[in-house]
């Protein structure tokens, strides 16, 4: 950097405090969080005495120790919430590869077209990923009540599958977009097929997208709320519902600690996520934006 | 691309967007033109020692029948929405009579469920998305003008509150805010009130469901400003230093209207997430305080009887609402293809 750009020093000092601040503001709740779900109830809300909550006092008196796994045990093995932790899994997996597979086709083709109902089909997708899901969420339970299919997991999954598709298309169709041409348009002069030019030319070289739509996929089957909690009977909730239903049961026997061991054992993957995908996870967000 | 092998390559997608998101608006539609069933009455008479009584009865068998024929429920047309849980059009009509002065009239509107919800939407949409957009700008800002070691943390940590679940860090807000959490203790410390706490207060509920949402948001507007700070053109910075612009001056007619683009983006998915909030009201159990429109379709499909039709109703009307919102977008976005072409 020239000496000319070289910010003053004041400048630089509000800018340092400015993001120090907020940086607090971000990652303290968390961190609090955290540290405060190995105390005991009488910690982590402390009439008392704040300090309480940092050095345990009541911990200390109630268990022997500084710190407690009883949030943990009664959450996890007494309100089994590793039932919960299995239906996650298994619907984050399943809406990951089925709405990446749908996407990436009707992503890649919606890319190379240049027909007018290309567009069309966008600007709906656009005004899909605008509404609301609860609404659609009335929209569903009637008819599977009808037909038998509420509760079931993998209704669900086609669910949020769909409620996902038109954000995947989106993100997918830009990143397509960046492709060349020329690519797959070569390999049809070569003889291949459409099909088998997306399969041997484009595959190998969109994984980069693939993965960044994946990720976020990912977060809206695990993060997902009114869809779980409406449409899935009560032993195949995930997580999120779960936490949701410890909040009317549990807090009223005095043990909301389930919820917060539960709260963090949810933010725990989410964390590790970010520490492993931050460049993907940011080109994602900034994809559309670039695009316009 | 030919038009048979593009139907065939987004098949699977569009059927799916069909099945799960089109049809279920028609189903909204009609559920919303329809209300359950009345119990069939039947009328007993009980006769004993001492003379007959009369009694009546719901005939379980007789309704569950007429449930099963008719599983939509009888026909209402548009009485739904003109309840008093919807767009209450007796109630407001008498209220425009009878309140003397608008804020009167406003008051008594902020009484009806559904005016209350949208009252709160509204509110929540219109403070949160410019406070967030700001904050995001300020934020990237400072960034860029921080050594670089300090960068990868705060993206990695800015990350946090918006990729957690807006349940959960809603919760984990709320906890700490509780009269007993630290930061509802710090609150009471400051106002040098003991009795202070955030959930008893609307004017409180509402300012911390509103920081809850910046707070949520901000990191989002924040990365997309970082990433179009890094194509900010050098050499036009680099001008404007020469001709004397000062380090605001440059920010404001060199940075800033290169980010313009970016602000209509980042404006529209605002938009579009806060209209529907709806987990932070759950959190932090304000539905006393204040409810949003999402909320009161939630509210009225949960619990033991489920309200499909008032529910249905309510998401018709949201819907609109959001189309009016996006109209201005869409507009664009059209015109914009039509000048492509």
């Amino acid at each position: 950097m020239s000496v000319a750009t070289r910010r003053p020093l004041n400048v630089r000092f509000l800018a340092t405090s400015f993001l120090v601040l907020w940086l607090i503001m971000a990652a303290f709740p968390f961190l609090w969080t955290l540290w405060g779900s190995f105390k005991v109830e009488g910690d982590f809300f402390s009439k008392a005495d704040w300090a309480n909550s940092l050095f345990g006092t009541l911990t200390r008196v109630e268990t022997g120790g500084a710190f407690t796994g009883d949030g943990y045990y009664g959450a996890w093995i007494q309100e089994e919430f590793w039932r919960a932790a299995l239906n996650t899994v298994i619907v984050c997996f399943f809406v990951v590869t089925i709405s990446l597979t749908c996407g990436t086709l009707a992503g890649y083709a919606l890319s190379r077209s240049t027909y007018r109902y290309a567009f069309w089909l966008l600007l709906f997708a656009l005004i899909f990923r605008a509404m609301p899901p609860i609404t659609l969420v009335s929209g569903y339970l009637l008819p599977f009540f009808e037909w038998n299919l509420w509760g079931h997991l993998s209704t669900t999954i086609i669910v949020l599958v769909a409620i996902n598709q038109p954000f995947t298309l989106w993100m997918l169709h830009s990143f397509f977009k960046n492709i060349p041409k020329d690519l797959d348009e070569s390999a049809m002069v070569d003889g291949c097929t459409r099909f088998q030019a997306f399969r041997h030319v484009i595959i190998p070289v969109m994984w980069p997208g693939v993965i960044t739509t994946g990720l976020f996929s990912f977060l809206l089957a695990f993060n997902d709320f009114a869809t779980t909690t409406m449409l899935l009977s009560k032993e195949n909730h995930t997580m999120i519902p779960k936490i949701f239903s410890f909040l009317g049961t549990t807090q009223t026997k005095g043990n909301v600690m389930f919820a917060v061991a539960a709260v963090v054992s949810v933010t725990a993957p989410l964390f590790v996520m970010i520490l492993f995908f931050q460049r993907q996870i940011v080109s994602g967000l900034t994809a559309g934006a670039v695009k316009g | 691309m030919k038009h048979k092998t593009f139907f065939w390559f987004v098949f699977p997608s569009v059927l799916l967007m069909i099945l799960f998101i089109a049809l279920p608006l028609v189903s909204v539609v009609t559920q919303s033109l329809y209300s359950k069933h009345e119990q069939v009455i039947v009328e007993v008479e009980n006769c004993g020692p001492f003379g007959c009584t009369k009694a009546t009865t719901v005939d379980q068998e007789a309704t569950a029948a007429l449930e099963e024929a008719e599983p939509l429920g009888k026909w209402a047309g548009l009485d739904i929405y003109k309840d008093r849980n919807h767009l209450a059009i007796n109630e407001v009509g008498q209220a425009w009579i009878n309140s003397d002065g608008l804020p009167d009239f406003g008051r008594t509107l902020m009484n009806l469920p559904f005016y209350k919800a949208l009252g709160f939407t509204i509110t929540y949409t219109a403070i949160v998305t410019p406070l967030t957009i700001i904050l995001g700008f300020f934020i990237a800002i400072a960034v860029n003008s921080v050594a670089r070691a300090m960068r990868g943390p705060t993206i990695f940590f800015s990350l946090l509150p918006m990729i957690v679940t807006p349940l959960v860090g809603s919760l984990i807000i709320f906890w700490m805010v509780d009269a007993r959490g630290i930061l509802g203790t710090g609150l009471q410390w400051l106002a040098s009130d003991p009795s202070l706490s955030v959930k008893a207060s609307t004017p409180l509920m509402w300012a911390m469901l509103m920081f809850y949402g910046v707070w949520h948001s901000a990191p989002f507007a924040f990365i997309v400003y970082y990433a179009g700070l890094q194509t900010v053109n050098q050499d036009t910075l680099e001008a404007a230093m020469i001709d004397g612009a000062s380090r605001w001056e440059r920010i404001r007619y060199v940075v800033v209207p290169h980010l313009a683009p970016l602000t209509t983006f980042i404006a529209l998915i605002q938009l579009m997430d806060n209209f529907r909030v709806f987990e932070p009201i759950i959190s932090f159990s304000a539905a006393a305080h204040a409810t949003s429109l999402s909320y009161a379709i939630f509210n009225d499909l949960g619990g033991e009887t489920r309200l499909l039709s008032s529910a249905a109703a309510t998401s018709v009307l949201t819907i609109i609402f959001v189309a009016m919102l996006l109209s201005p977008v869409l507009v664009r976005t059209w015109r914009d293809f039509g000048t492509q072409k």
